[in-house]
């Protein structure tokens, strides 16, 4: 089953750290992430340029409005996604406890299970081939 | 187990057989064989109380849904009232209606299926499962799972992605089996609140999934943690009442050292967790107070003021007993620590008898691997009570300090206490009063109200 983590952490934390327990962490990251993947695990990662390079696409009074910066105004904030091929909820949480971010306190992540919208983008289909909508 | 147990359980299942017995068709067969029925019906009384939860447990695994196991149970039930005072009473009841069940449910997966396919693929999964039960020997193994069943249920019921008032809720309700309106008395909330947090959690177990199992040996001490915060956040709801008229509230006691008996007895038995034996000897240790804390009108009696003959001795043998075996594994978690301080004062003959500079070392550890506000609190008392009141008060300043205590009425109390022994009276009133401010509930206030009146 497919689960989407979302790493959270406080932004200048990792620039923080001296420059031997940064590559510390990357390392212990890195490797365990090797592993992940030889097993199966990890189909996806992508880590994210920082907040401040992100921009917001929403509608507002009526047209589209675009604002700089994160949608989110937390003080931990979106570093990376990874998607992950577990068991189950117990296993996805299982791999990702035992992860080295989450073990030297680089920040929090949340597990997501993947909906399943098969049915219904099937059903979209079919009526989309009824009555196909104009380009 | 106490009368009160028994009426709960009875009325479970008082429901289905009185719509059985108004139906014409069965009146003939009710009238010709009334006595047996009546032994089945107290057969089936006495087996729902002793078994009933342990059933749920494995129709739970077997059918996949809390819902459907719970309807398709006491379909059972009732089918094993209108057919054994004819048939017979089968040799092994409980396979029976574990059977009979999941042919209940299968049924109601089907009427259900009419009305909406997606249910179709389920019931041919249960279908293809009753089979190959009935192949194999599922009679041998049914023991075993029975009991591992109970703990996948409770495992399952205190998941750490379900809210924590949910954890609660769901046990109580799914392991102990209260119903909706007994768990909502017993916290204060109305039963509509609870019944939809009941639903919420049995959907987010349903769509996320969680699934229904014991937890693998490395999550396992994380995970029986939580079950212990459930148990024990129960036993002290019961034990000291956060608002409301009443000190104690005796059914969520019980019901905690039951559940906590329960997980004690699942243990393997080489390798007992000692904080399970820990918690269950703390709460037994504290429960042995309960008659001698509450005066007959209702009025909070202190430590110090307790008739200690009326402390339940047989409750302390036990719990005493417990904390020898969790001290043998040499692993001293919090409940086991706790535990112990409880036995010092359940040993001693009175307060002055009391083995304070014992209390106040078990503390130190306690501090060590839980260092809370509370616990600092508490061993600044001790020290009170070892060295005196002014090193008490130095103590407890430094803790309110701190700032997290600030609304614990407690703090202020035992401030204020000091204050008192020191004659400082001003000071001392002062303190009753923040404590006085913050706390809800009646016996208490009556309590720092009297302190307060009898500084003057």
């Amino acid at each position: 089953m497919k689960y989407i983590c979302l790493g959270f952490l406080e932004p200048g934390k990792f620039d923080n750290m001296s420059e031997s327990e940064r590559n510390t962490v990357l390392d212990q990251c890195f490797s365990y992430n090797d592993e992940l993947r030889k097993n199966g695990h990890l189909l996806a990662e992508e880590p994210l340029q920082p907040p401040n390079t992100a921009v917001t696409v929403s509608w507002a009074n009526g047209k589209v409005a675009v604002t700089d910066g994160p949608y989110a105004e937390t003080k931990e904030q979106l570093g990376g996604i990874q998607v992950l091929e577990a068991r189950d909820l117990n296993h996805a949480i299982q791999l990702i406890s035992q992860s080295p971010g989450v073990k030297l306190n680089c920040g929090t992540i949340e597990i997501r299970p993947a909906a399943d919208i098969c049915e219904i983008i099937r059903e979209s289909e079919r009526r989309r081939r009824k009555h196909p909508s104009p380009r | 187990m106490s009368d009160v147990r028994v009426t709960t359980r009875t009325l479970c299942i008082d429901l289905p057989f009185a719509k059985l017995n108004q139906r014409s068709r069965f009146a003939k067969v009710v009238v010709m064989s009334e006595r047996s029925t009546e032994q089945i019906r107290e057969l089936l009384d006495s087996l729902y109380r002793v078994d009933s939860r342990r059933i749920l447990a494995t129709l739970i695994r077997l059918l996949g849904d809390f819902d459907l196991a719970e309807e398709a149970m006491h379909e059972a039930f009732a089918a094993a009232l209108s057919l054994w005072p004819a048939r017979g009473v089968p040799d092994n009841p409980r396979p029976w209606l574990i059977s009979t069940a999941r042919f209940k449910a299968i049924d109601t997966l089907r009427r259900r299926a009419k009305f909406d396919a997606s249910q179709d693929e389920l019931v041919r999964y249960l279908e293809a499962q009753s089979s190959s039960a009935e192949s194999s020997n599922e009679e041998d193994g049914l023991e075993d799972s029975l009991e591992d069943d109970r703990l996948r249920l409770i495992f399952t019921c205190c998941h750490p992605s379900l809210p924590p008032e949910a954890r609660v809720a769901l046990t109580l309700r799914e392991v102990c089996g209260l119903t909706t309106e007994e768990i909502a008395k017993a916290f204060l909330t109305t039963p509509r609140t609870l019944a939809q947090r009941i639903v919420r959690a049995k959907a987010k177990i349903r769509d996320t999934p969680i699934p229904y199992e014991v937890p693998a040996t490395q999550e396992l001490p994380e995970r029986l943690d939580a079950v212990l915060q459930v148990i024990y956040l129960v036993f002290n709801e019961g034990y000291s009442a956060a608002a409301g008229a009443e000190v104690t509230r005796a059914e969520l006691t019980s019901e905690a050292i039951r559940l906590g008996r329960l997980l004690a007895e699942l243990q393997p038995k080489q390798e007992i967790e000692p904080e399970v034996v820990g918690l269950l000897s703390l709460m037994l240790l504290q429960e042995s107070r309960r008659a001698a804390r509450t005066s007959p009108t209702g009025e909070l009696i202190l430590l110090e003021n307790q008739d200690r003959s009326l402390w339940n001795r047989e409750q302390i043998a036990e719990g005493a007993a417990l904390l020898e075996k969790a001290l043998k594994s040499r692993r001293f978690g919090p409940y086991t620590l706790q535990a112990a301080i409880a036995a010092v004062h359940a040993e001693a003959e009175s307060v002055a008898a009391t083995d304070w500079r014992q209390i106040v070392a078990l503390y130190d550890r306690l501090l060590r691997i839980q260092p809370s506000p509370v616990v600092q609190l508490n061993r600044a008392v001790a020290i009170a009570m070892r060295d005196g009141p002014e090193v008490g008060l130095a103590q407890i300043d430094a803790v309110l300090e701190q700032g997290e205590l600030a609304n614990y009425y407690l703090a202020h109390s035992a401030q204020a206490d000091m204050y008192r022994r020191l004659g400082r009276t001003a000071e001392a009133r002062s303190s009753y009063q923040k404590a006085l401010a913050l706390t809800q509930q009646e016996p208490e206030r009556q309590f720092l109200q009297e302190r307060i009146r009898q500084l003057k």
